[in-house]
């Protein structure tokens, strides 16, 4: 089992100290390396929670969650950032560049934020990933003289820079228009088959979830369903955990 | 370039309106703590210069003959004051070669001089003065005052039978160079000397009273065949005079008189100046700190956002405190450096306003690298320990709160 990429067991969340608000009601399930995955659910249902919990930017109430064999509950805030920089990549519905820099800047942060000092190796594979994503000449614009679609492939681009094992995508194309959308998808789609980087990607579009290779319904804070063949589509409410 | 730097001089760039406003704030302050400490430092400066000008760093005399109390109650009066009280006869600092030898000797000694001083009275006709009388070897006296300098008239020359006297006495005895003069001790002895030299030195007794001769003109007159009445000695750090001034009691036995004991009146004015211009300072200080922070926080503020993306993409720490330090640190620094060429300008301005005749300033104003160092170092600290709140500030945000709510 520890030879999964991620186990999330029992995942509690709750809001408040007087007030308080349960968001998350013992969700468990697999991820295996390279899966691609799409996590879906009404608004309100706890996913953007969720991610953040698997993110590592929040700890769960209670329950446990083991990224690559190694349970995060026991490790410090300084070694969650580092974990954090070394296995997960992220990609947020606002795209969120910073703005003040350039596209491959923007890119570079998470290994300069790393390491310290920018080197060659670096910027070529900042660079590199550019390309790949089609901005190359847009290489040294200013974050916000980019259009949306832009902007989110230079976050797809910042996201797998580290060369994560997993990406947590919130809703990367939901705030663009159609065309974008697909291309930022099939893009994400491309990294998993080309370098075997695991996907876990929240979406309101059915379309997307369907194209995925497995598809996590989030209700009300639990798992309503887990299908791995999406196509099949026939709703039944199999367990969460690996086939 | 590291990253906390690239971030920070980015951000910096960025906030255009906000590093200009602090800018100006630190120049402001760091300008004011330039130009007051310059005119404090410049005004202290000519007013020790002024006392220095006339006394010697460290005067040495046989133990016995003036007892300690009498100076301490005349206190700063120095040595002029001395000869006012009723003559007496004097006595030689005993085997004063070995002494000048054992003061060379001591670390801090700069120069070595024998002095014979007494009173006596200049004749003129029917004119008669009271006078100090200095008899000096000229070639080492002059490294211990300056008198070459302050010569307006003749020179400064006084190896056989020669006088150099100070221009009120010139005035008052109707006396230029080259004319006689009827110097008479208090014992009737008397010589007739040539007037070599007049000088001004600036302080209104010392150009009444002071009468320079050759040591031997002086040692016959004065009844001290041989011997000499004072060692005066110069010494590197004037402000060290005191320590060495009983380094070379402990060295000699005789009684040594620094400047600074001679003058503890001066000194204590000097030191409470400084006192409130450092409290003046202070304040400044504190105010330029106030600045940093309030505009530093406004912009952790406003950067919220792009603070928490810096934390979720896995930004240590330590790294966001130390790019809001920097942030701190540079604009205290080049602050400082608008600060340091506003205070010198308008430091020079004022001292430009007001010349003495011979051209040099009745402002005297002090500005030194050392001051510019200090200012800088100064400014810089402030900025850092003004960005210490807004870093800490910035490293609490929670990057959970700036992603769900964009
Ligand atoms: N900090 C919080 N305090 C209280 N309630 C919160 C907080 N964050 C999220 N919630 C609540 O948790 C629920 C799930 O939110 P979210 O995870 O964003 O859902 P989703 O992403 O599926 O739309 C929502 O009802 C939201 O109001
Ligand atoms: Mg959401």
């Amino acid at each position: 089992m520890d030879d999964g990429l991620l186990r999330v067991d029992q995942v509690t969340k709750q809001y408040g100290d007087r007030v308080i608000t349960r968001v998350l009601h013992g969700v468990s399930f697999d991820l295996a390396p390279g899966e691609f995955a799409a996590l879906v659910g009404p608004s309100g249902s706890g996913k953007s929670t969720l991610l953040h919990l698997l993110g590592l930017l929040d700890r769960p109430t209670s329950g446990r969650i083991v990224l690559r064999g190694c349970d995060t509950a026991g490790l410090g805030q300084r070694a969650l950032g580092a974990f954090r920089g070394r296995t997960l990549g992220f990609v947020f519905q606002f795209h969120h560049l910073l703005p003040a820099f350039t596209a491959l800047e923007n890119v570079m942060m998470p290994a300069l934020a790393a390491r310290g000092r920018p080197d060659q190796d670096m910027r070529r594979r900042a660079t590199a990933l550019l390309e790949r994503v089609g901005l190359s000449d847009r290489l040294n614009y200013r974050a916000t003289d980019l259009s949306g679609g832009q902007q989110q492939r230079v976050a797809v681009a910042r996201a797998l820079s580290m060369s994560p094992a997993l990406v947590l995508a919130d809703e990367p194309t939901g705030n663009l228009d159609t065309e974008s959308g697909d291309q930022v998808f099939a893009l994400l789609r491309e990294f998993n088959r080309e370098q075997g980087t695991a996907f876990l990607l929240v979406t309101h579009d059915p379309r997307l979830a369907a194209r995925c290779d497995r598809v996590i319904d989030l209700v009300d804070g639990r798992v309503r369903s887990d299908r791995r063949d999406p196509r099949a589509a026939s709703g039944g409410d199999r367990p969460a955990g690996p086939a | 370039m590291p990253f906390e730097w690239m971030v920070a001089l980015r951000y910096l760039r960025e906030g255009r309106v906000q590093s200009l406003l602090i800018l100006t704030g630190v120049a402001v302050g760091v300008g004011v703590i330039v130009f007051l400490s310059a005119l404090i430092g410049g005004l202290q400066d000519s007013l020790i210069q002024r006392t220095l000008g006339t006394q010697a760093h460290i005067v040495l005399r046989r133990p016995d003959e003036m007892p300690r109390t009498l100076i301490d109650r005349e206190g700063g009066a120095g040595i002029t004051a001395r000869v006012e009280r009723p003559a007496q006869r004097l006595r030689s600092v005993l085997q004063w070669q070995q002494a000048m030898d054992a003061i060379g000797r001591v670390p801090g000694v700069t120069a070595v001089t024998p002095t014979v001083t007494g009173a006596a009275f200049a004749r003129q006709g029917t004119a008669n003065r009271a006078v100090l009388l200095r008899g000096v070897d000229p070639t080492s006296f002059q490294r211990i005052i300056d008198i070459k300098a302050r010569i307006v008239a003749g020179r400064f020359d006084v190896t056989a039978a020669d006088a150099v006297i100070g221009v009120e006495l010139a005035s008052a005895l109707g006396l230029t160079v080259g004319d006689k003069l009827r110097l008479v001790a208090p014992d009737d002895r008397s010589d007739v000397v040539t007037v070599r030299g007049i000088f001004d030195i600036g302080n209104k007794d010392a150009n009444e009273r002071w009468v320079f001769v050759s040591l031997r003109s002086a040692q016959t007159l004065l009844d001290l065949a041989g011997g000499v009445s004072t060692i005066e000695v110069r010494v590197s750090d004037i402000f060290s005079a005191e320590p060495v001034a009983v380094q070379l009691t402990a060295a000699t036995g005789l009684q040594a008189d620094s400047w600074m004991r001679t003058n503890t009146q001066l000194l204590v004015g000097l030191r409470s100046q400084s006192q409130s211009s450092v409290m003046i300072q202070v304040f400044v200080i504190i105010a330029v700190a106030l600045g940093i922070a309030s505009v530093l926080v406004v912009s952790v503020v406003q950067k919220s956002r792009e603070i928490g993306i810096l934390k979720a993409i896995g930004t240590p720490t330590r790294r966001i405190i130390r790019v809001f330090l920097i942030e701190g640190a540079l604009v205290g620094l080049s602050g400082s450096v608008l600060g340091i060429a506003l205070g010198a300008a308008l430091a020079l301005f004022f001292a430009s306003l007001a010349t003495n005749p011979d051209g040099s300033s009745t402002f005297p104003v002090n500005l030194t690298v050392a001051l510019f160092v200090r200012s800088a170092c100064i400014a810089t600290a402030t900025g850092i320990v003004a960005a210490a709140a807004p870093a800490h500030r910035a490293a609490r945000l929670d990057p959970v709160e700036v992603i769900r709510y964009g």
